[in-house]
């Protein structure tokens, strides 16, 4: 099933193969950066980026960066 | 109402009460950039009662397009920011003391520059001096106003604004190998007044004696998407910087040259330690022979060497323009002072 969720607020469908959150921050070339994720209102340890990501999941994602 | 402040005591927030507040308060900004800039230009314009803004760098092309309180003559001049910043707030609002000084913010000084301030706006350019800044703001008891943009993206986190709330180095926990850069992804001045905006809210909001709450909120203004969160869980009961008994890690003073590659430009700077420093005077005569184009004012002596132009500041600091390269720099600075 094609699934679609909210991410940083903006409706976003997910390609088949991601399934958890550690695939999706790949997906989205992330994964090397400093971030913070939250699902579904919750802050998501490192630990648990294995977490599979539902359909209608709300997802946001905030990265560190240097500039100012 | 006619005075200057009448618009913002009618709104109901604010009123005459927070008026006074927002009239006694001594706030910081920690650099003269693009953040700091529009950060400054907002909390003197709202009448705060001093403004003291400190910055490293002079003054670039480069940096019109998204610095706000400067100009083309300003450039032209070579003027140091904090100078040219300082210059142009007090034009803007006389009511409000304002200082600005030319120094890099290091952990040796960054203690006697924010002592007797009370609230710090963040307007750095790197996350190794955020967290400098979140570190030195935690010991002395002052809320730090953190902000941060490139691209069109930015993020902006109030610290020390709540009992029992994360700081800084809980959210971030180790300094980044690599982060992204105005040099490496640009930016746009919009992206820059939001984030400044945010920040600036937050600190006014603070001032007056609002409810604060922890939030690490970012946006990105050409793609629309944004998040906000409540990020107090993240709070670290072993965090170095903000534990019962915190051992303030970026405190801790470094005796050798240092060196920094700065954001959004090709340049290194090197610092000498203070028993190492070299006068302006004495070495602009000493290498009258050897450089071209030799420029001096109160503040700097620049000059071209070489193939790059270096600026060397009154306070140990030389930039050298033309590479990203920290092992080129100095080798070029031990070519010229040996």
């Amino acid at each position: 099933m094609k699934k679609t969720i909210d991410l940083n607020g903006k409706s976003y469908s997910v390609v088949p193969e991601v399934a958890t959150i550690q695939q999706l921050l790949e997906h989205l070339g992330l994964s090397d950066r400093i971030l913070i994720v939250e699902k579904n209102k919750e802050i998501l340890q490192k630990d648990h980026y294995d977490a599979p990501i539902m359909d209608r999941d709300q997802i946001e994602i905030i990265h560190f960066v240097g500039g100012g | 109402m006619t005075g200057k402040y009448s618009r913002q005591e009618l709104f109901a927030p604010i009123g005459p009460v927070g008026q006074q507040l927002i009239r006694e308060a001594k706030v910081f900004v920690l650099g003269a950039g693009a953040l700091g800039s529009s950060g400054a230009e907002m909390l003197v314009r709202a009448g705060v009662g001093e403004l003291t803004i400190v910055d490293r760098d002079i003054l670039e092309w480069t940096n019109l397009h998204r610095q706000q309180l400067y100009t083309e003559q300003d450039v032209i001049d070579q003027l140091p920011k904090a100078i040219a910043a300082e210059s142009r707030l007090r034009a803007i609002n006389s009511d409000v003391k304002i200082r600005g000084i030319v120094a890099d913010v290091t952990p040796e000084n960054v203690l006697d520059l924010f002592e007797g301030h009370q609230f710090i706006l963040d307007g750095t350019d790197n996350i190794e001096t955020r967290l400098l800044a979140n570190d030195a703001a935690l010991q002395l008891g002052i809320p730090f106003f953190m902000g941060a943009c490139v691209g069109s993206y930015g993020l902006t986190f109030p610290i020390g604004v709540k009992e029992g709330s994360p700081c800084l180095h809980c959210l971030l926990e180790a300094l980044p190998p690599q982060s992204l850069t105005c040099d490496t992804v640009g930016v746009i001045s919009p992206i820059v007044v939001t984030t400044a905006a945010r920040q600036t809210a937050e600190l006014l909001k603070c001032i007056t004696g609002a409810q604060m709450e922890p939030r690490l909120e970012s946006v990105d203004l050409w793609t629309g998407e944004r998040a906000a969160m409540d990020v107090h869980s993240m709070k670290k009961s072993s965090c170095p910087s903000c534990s019962d008994s915190p051992t303030y890690p970026y405190l801790s003073a470094n005796e050798i040259m240092r060196t920094a590659v700065l954001c959004g430009r090709d340049t290194v700077q090197l610092t000498w330690p203070k028993n190492r420093q070299v006068e302006l005077l004495p070495f602009a005569d000493s290498i009258r022979g050897i450089v071209s184009n030799l420029k001096q004012n109160p503040y700097l002596v620049s000059c071209e060497y070489n193939a790059h132009r270096l600026v060397l500041f009154r306070d140990g600091r030389m930039l050298v323009h033309g590479t990203k390269d920290i092992m080129v720099a100095r080798k070029i600075v031990a070519g010229l002072m040996g």
